[in-house]
């Protein structure tokens, strides 16, 4: 008994020393209480094995982050470095300065140069981009497309066709999920998103991004039609209400029934995610697959290709120590990118990554849309203000969908983007 | 010997009164005047200049915002006349049934679940699913077994999903209602009731005649007590809805100006228009439970 109780002592000054040991603490808060959050542990793993010095403190904040950190910034007690979305919040900060400019401080030769203006803001870094998404993925179930001799549609009057072939074959073409809790809408804004950079181009969506061009532009309006007519046409499992009432991650469930009561779900590589969840053994490229949304106006792109909508984390820095400083470096290294696409599948931000890098057939090919799209556009809602990417666009998309005449919804969000630029 | 009287009552209501000004009397100060300036987060950082009452204007003019205070009426009125009218047949019901502590736990327990937990329960109650798939929801199972179309129930605007949203605060709420309405009703002198029925009263005067005049003060102290609650009402409708669909309601617009938009102006001059609306029932309320108090 006693020499239990000594091990145990020992055991525990062993503990405590090399706590003690470890002196410089780097404080980290991210929103992934999912199956990314061993992936992120395991990049802190390989961080501190290199600096043993260093102890990374892992906090998970799965629901409304932004009102945590804005109590904690307003309280001088934020985390000291964070990865998030939020491009247009993350200016907000930068506006108020609270946030650190890394230029200078971190190194990003690491990061792919396309993805690093995302990040910056007024002359200053503020964002490292590390891990992207690509949203314009329409994922299949290729084996339900080979039964029924459907085929990829390469535009969108051929996507139009194929719906309206499942419509008449008795079936329902798309499955589309807006609900999301709190943030219900966004996959809505995905939507349009596409659709706007894929009619009018990339210069218009960036005026429409950053207002300067009306919510009532008619080309804003044409975007919201487009895909109001596809709930207007029946291709919606359970039409309007169907598509609201059902949550995004729940969405894609339904081309994996059998039969499949959906053939087609639009959405980000991370879905595949809740795919694996919630049917287990289904493997990527046999069972599920995608294809990238088709053009829809060709003219929109200057030589035709289709045009790439992207997401993705940035790392901002709250407080500038150098521990802090040699954490974000490394979350930009190949090392980081390659345990969170090997963990994940998820898509590299590594300067040196190719698409033959990866094994799983949709991380590849997401990865060669990400490095050749001619023409690519981070994800507008998370790149405009709080109350309009995060707010009013939500909102009205659902409104939209529900029923409120498009006028009305374009003009309610006009009015609050006349109040929040 | 009155002035050291006097000194040693300020003893002892002094750290009370402290604690009062600094969490209660400053905060709400500050929020009063925060209401006059703009967006930025601290008063002498960015953004927070003196705007008049822009922030107010807003309230008043924007299409959200009146949505907003067009439910918490519709919620004031509903809310609190189902709770209370609902709580004061139960108590004086129940009385007279055999089971009575049982039937009357069953109803006071949604009170005791938390009000996000109880929205969570019935989000799943009003589920939504196509018809090609089972129901999960039980309304629209019931609704497809008798042959009907899945309704939307938390979707379809502006009267049946407002009014789905308020009978989940109806479930919670009756059961507390009906606990002191019950109290006071087992308060009333028997014999009061018993002269009436011997004089020939039937149930329905007794209760119109005896019972309810009786229970007046209690009704008025649980009526303002609900009226204070539904002006407050937020989890319900953050879980539930987030306020889409017109169903947006005063505090969860304050949440969302606050939190999500970091407009702490704007946030600041809904909380006072809330304060403002709960005063004048928190005074009827006090004045009321004086005078009882007086009354013993």
């Amino acid at each position: 008994m006693r020499k239990i109780v000594m091990l145990l002592l020992v055991g525990l000054l062993l503990i405590g020393s090399s706590a003690i040991a470890a002196d410089k603490v780097v404080n980290v808060m991210h929103g992934w209480p999912g199956e990314q959050a061993p992936a992120f542990q395991k990049i802190v793993d390989a961080f501190e094995a290199q600096n043993p010095d260093i102890d990374v403190q892992v906090e998970i904040v799965g629901r409304d982050r932004p009102a945590i950190l804005a109590t904690r910034l307003a309280g001088g007690n934020p985390p000291d470095l964070t990865p998030h979305p939020w491009i247009g919040l993350m200016k907000e900060w930068a506006d108020n300065d609270q946030i650190v400019d890394l230029t200078g401080l971190v190194d990003i030769s690491d990061i792919n140069p396309a993805l690093v203006p995302i990040g910056e803001y007024n002359a200053g870094l503020y964002g490292l981009f590390i891990f992207p998404n690509v949203k314009s993925l329409v994922w299949y179930n290729p084996k339900a497309f080979a039964a029924k001799g459907y085929e990829i549609p390469n535009t969108w009057y051929e996507l139009l066709a194929l719906c309206e072939q499942v419509k008449e074959d008795g079936d329902v073409p798309l499955s589309i999920g807006l609900e999301s809790g709190a943030a219900s809408g966004w996959p809505g804004t995905d939507w349009i998103e596409d659709i706007m950079l894929r009619t009018a181009g990339a210069d218009v969506y960036d005026k429409w991004v950053n207002h300067e061009i009306p919510w009532t532009d008619p080309r804003v309006k044409k975007a919201f039609e487009i895909f109001g007519n596809l709930f207007d046409r029946g291709y919606v499992l359970g039409g309007e209400i169907g598509a609201l009432t059902t949550n995004f991650g729940d969405a894609p469930d339904a081309l994996f029934t059998v039969p499949p009561m959906a053939y087609m779900h639009k959405q980000a590589t991370f879905i595949a995610g809740f795919i694996n969840d919630h049917f287990e053994g289904l493997v990527a490229g046999d069972d599920y697959n995608v294809f990238v949304l088709p053009t829809i106006t060709p003219q929109a792109t200057p030589d035709g290709s289709v045009p790439l909508l992207v997401s993705g984390d940035v790392v901002t820095v709250f407080n500038n120590r150098p521990e802090v400083i040699k954490f974000a470096q490394f979350l930009t290294s190949e090392t980081a990118a390659n345990i969170w696409s090997t963990e994940l599948g998820e898509l590299s931000a590594y300067v040196g990554a190719t698409a033959d890098d990866f094994d799983n057939p949709i991380t590849r090919q997401a990865q060669e849309m990400l490095l050749s799209a001619s023409v690519s556009r981070f994800d507008g809602s998370d790149l405009m203000p709080g109350a309009i990417g995060a707010g009013a666009f939500w909102s009205g998309v659902l409104d939209y969908i529900s029923g409120v005449s498009l006028d009305t919804v374009l003009e309610t969000i006009e009015a609050a983007a006349q109040d929040t630029y | 010997m009155l002035h050291t009287g006097r000194w040693r009552s300020w003893l002892f209501v002094g750290p009370a009164l402290l604690l009062i000004v600094f969490f209660l009397v400053y905060p709400t100060i500050m929020t009063i005047a925060r209401s006059f300036f703009g967006r930025g987060a601290s008063l002498f950082g960015p953004n927070t200049e003196f705007v008049g009452l822009a922030n107010w204007h807003y309230i008043f003019t924007n299409n959200i915002m009146l949505t907003s205070l067009r439910n918490n009426t519709l919620w004031a009125v509903l809310f609190t006349t189902c709770t209370v009218g609902f709580g004061l047949l139960l108590a004086v019901m129940l009385d007279r049934v055999r089971y009575e502590k049982l039937a009357k736990s069953v109803i006071f327990v949604p009170a005791a679940i938390s009000m996000v937990g109880a929205s969570v329960i019935w989000k799943f109650i009003y589920a939504y699913r196509p018809v090609s798939m089972e129901q999960i929801g039980v309304l629209n199972a019931i609704v497809v077994a008798v042959g009907g179309q899945p309704l939307g129930w938390l979707i379809e605007r502006p009267w049946l999903n407002n009014i789905c949203l308020i009978v989940v605060g109806i479930w919670m709420w009756t059961g507390f209602c009906m606990v002191i309405f019950s109290a006071a009703y087992k308060n009333i002198p028997r014999q009061l009731m018993e002269a009436a029925r011997i004089d020939g009263a039937n149930e329905w005067r007794v209760f119109r005649m005896i019972i309810l005049p009786l229970l007046a003060p209690t009704a008025a102290v649980v009526a303002t007590t609900m009226v204070v609650q539904v002006l407050k009402i937020f989890d319900i409708i953050f879980v539930m809805t987030n306020g889409n669909y017109g169903t947006e309601v005063i505090a969860n617009r304050m949440y969302k100006e606050m939190f999500n938009f970091f407009n702490y102006g704007r946030a600041s001059a809904i909380a006072v228009v809330l304060l403002i609306l709960i005063v004048p029932f928190m005074i009827v309320n006090i004045r009321r439970f004086a005078a009882q108090e007086g009354g013993r």
